[in-house]
């Protein structure tokens, strides 16, 4: 326990920091820049410009991106009493720059970021409120042409970061909603399905189906993980893997009939990052075709975002195996 | 099942977990013989008790564990996979009181009840689905004390037979669930070892 932090419910020490942010020292910020500065060079000789965006927006412009304004949590009020948020990500603040700055330029544009954002603590101990996240946005490229490229980018930058043994994790955030529209599952089952699904509970999930004839198949399907031969069930990814293998990158690849992201705006594939020195995902992402449009240019993206202390984790444990 | 990492609760579903990693063709002998290691390196088995056994997992530190529901329940933010029902360790999470409807009394009276537990959230998640007012006392050691003492009105907590509720002059007023041991997988390890992992989990299922 930090000497600084917070005792019992009174007062914080009067040096202390709110648990979930930290301050960086310069060994750990020459290490974090060097990482940072290694992905940087991948994805701008990729042709992804950087671009930095306020840490403060309007509440109301982040929640035309996402009901939740993707899980920003943390507001003030500016001389004029409008709402001010931190970003929780930064997917909808480029999404509002291109709507914006990009309004009239000839898709696909490319963008990458380093950037902080902010999110709730919500499970108590561990959770990082403030974190530094690397990413990147391609817009205006669709389905798996699109998506390819990003998976590839990823995988090339934490070749670049130093990392040996990451894995793709792809998925589609349609999928198990198709499929329970396809076999005529009663609407009011869906939700408390999907529910399960996204918290992991594979045992709540037989139990709900036990009486639905296709219980094999609502079970089997989220259980489905690996390369090729899953995808039976999962033909939008089928094209994905084809380009995937032109690319030469199949092999770093896991599809994942059953991932799930927490953020309501995906429309199509969905990305998880893995490292099997880290216990978390390093980052995610995916295809969001929906969210430019609220921003005033109706283009189809996809992009990822890594947290880089989990990057900079996976990349020390690689470095000690050497 | 090499090169998986697998955390075992001592306690009341130890004997029955080790049995069945036996099931599963591994060497369980040195673990059952010795009380106080905790990490047996070879058998790939980390020893632990129940409720950190979530811990472990959500963190990688052990790929995969046994848990039971009740743990799971209390834990429900913890970021793991719960892959198979294992049948044992069956219980039962339960509101229990002593005679004359305390916990009744108490509504109507005082618009609130004390219910003691070591299962807070569980319990605090009860009683607000129900619309009921509940003070909830968290306890570490013998529950079954606290409205002997008159600390609560009533308390939430895991019954195997019953029979310790009933030697405490305490009956079961309310069921929450029923919970059996689980196994539980952390997220990347359900992503970079799927096959190990499957086949453990249809090894049980068969």
């Amino acid at each position: 326990m930090n000497r600084a932090s917070r005792s019992g419910a009174g007062q914080p020490a009067p040096s202390a920091i709110p648990p979930g942010t930290r301050d960086v020292l310069p060994d750990e910020m020459r290490e974090l820049r060097a990482i940072a500065s290694r992905m940087r060079a991948t994805f701008e000789d990729a042709g992804y410009g950087e671009v930095h965006t306020p840490a403060l927006e309007y509440e109301e412009v982040l929640r035309r991106g996402e009901e939740h304004a993707a899980g920003a949590r943390y507001r003030t009020f500016d001389e004029q009493g409008e709402v001010l948020a931190l970003r929780s990500d930064m997917t909808i603040p480029i999404a509002r720059v291109v709507g914006t700055r990009y309004a009239d330029s000839e898709p696909p544009l490319r963008f990458c970021y380093f950037a902080h954002a902010w999110r709730a603590v919500e499970r108590g101990v561990g959770e990082p409120r403030e974190f530094l996240q690397g990413g990147l946005e391609l817009i205006g490229e669709e389905g798996p042409e699109g998506d390819a490229e990003v998976v590839a980018l990823t995988i090339a930058a934490l070749d670049a970061a130093g990392l040996r043994r990451h894995r793709v994790g792809v998925g589609d955030a349609s999928l198990y909603r198709t499929l329970l529209r396809d076999l005529d599952v009663p609407q009011d089952r869906h939700m408390p399905l999907l529910e399960c699904l996204s918290r992991r509970d594979l045992v709540g999930l037989d139990r709900l189906v036990e009486d639905l004839p296709d219980r094999e198949l609502l079970v089997g399907l989220p259980e489905m993980r690996g390369g090729a031969e899953v995808l039976e069930h999962a033909e939008g990814l089928r094209a994905l893997h084809r380009i995937l293998e032109r690319r030469g990158v199949e092999d770093r690849v896991i599809f994942d009939l059953g991932l799930v992201r927490e953020l309501g705006y995906y429309t199509g594939a969905v990305f998880e990052v893995y490292d099997p020195a880290v216990g978390f995902a390093l980052g995610g992402g995916g295809r969001y075709d929906e969210l430019l449009g609220r921003y005033g240019r109706p283009l189809p993206a996809c992009g990822v975002a890594l947290d880089l202390q989990r990057v900079h984790l996976a990349q020390a444990a690689e470095e000690a195996l050497r | 099942m090499s090169d998986l990492t697998i955390a075992v609760p001592r306690g009341a579903l130890f004997t029955g977990t080790l049995d069945l990693l036996d099931t599963l063709g591994l060497d369980t002998a040195e673990v059952r013989s010795n009380e106080r290691k905790l990490l047996f390196a070879d058998a790939g088995i980390v020893t632990m008790r129940p409720s950190d056994v979530p811990t472990y997992v959500e963190h990688g530190s052990a790929d995969v564990g046994v848990t039971g529901k009740d743990v799971l329940m209390e834990q429900s933010h913890r970021n793991v996979y719960e892959l198979v029902d294992l049948g044992y360790g069956h219980c039962r999470m339960v509101v229990a009181a002593g005679d004359g409807d305390p916990i009744g009394a108490a509504l109507r009276r005082l618009g609130r009840v004390r219910i003691a537990t070591k299962y807070p959230r569980v319990a605090a998640g009860h009683f607000a689905d129900t619309g009921r007012q509940a003070e909830i006392v968290e306890v570490k050691g013998s529950v079954e004390l606290a409205p002997l003492t008159g600390l609560v009105d009533g308390i939430v907590d895991l019954t195997a037979t019953g029979r310790t509720l009933e030697e405490n002059g305490l009956r079961v007023v309310e069921e929450i669930g029923v919970c059996t041991a689980r196994l539980i997988a952390n997220p990347v390890a359900h992503k970079l070892k799927a096959a190990q992992i499957d086949r453990i989990v249809e090894r049980i299922r068969s």
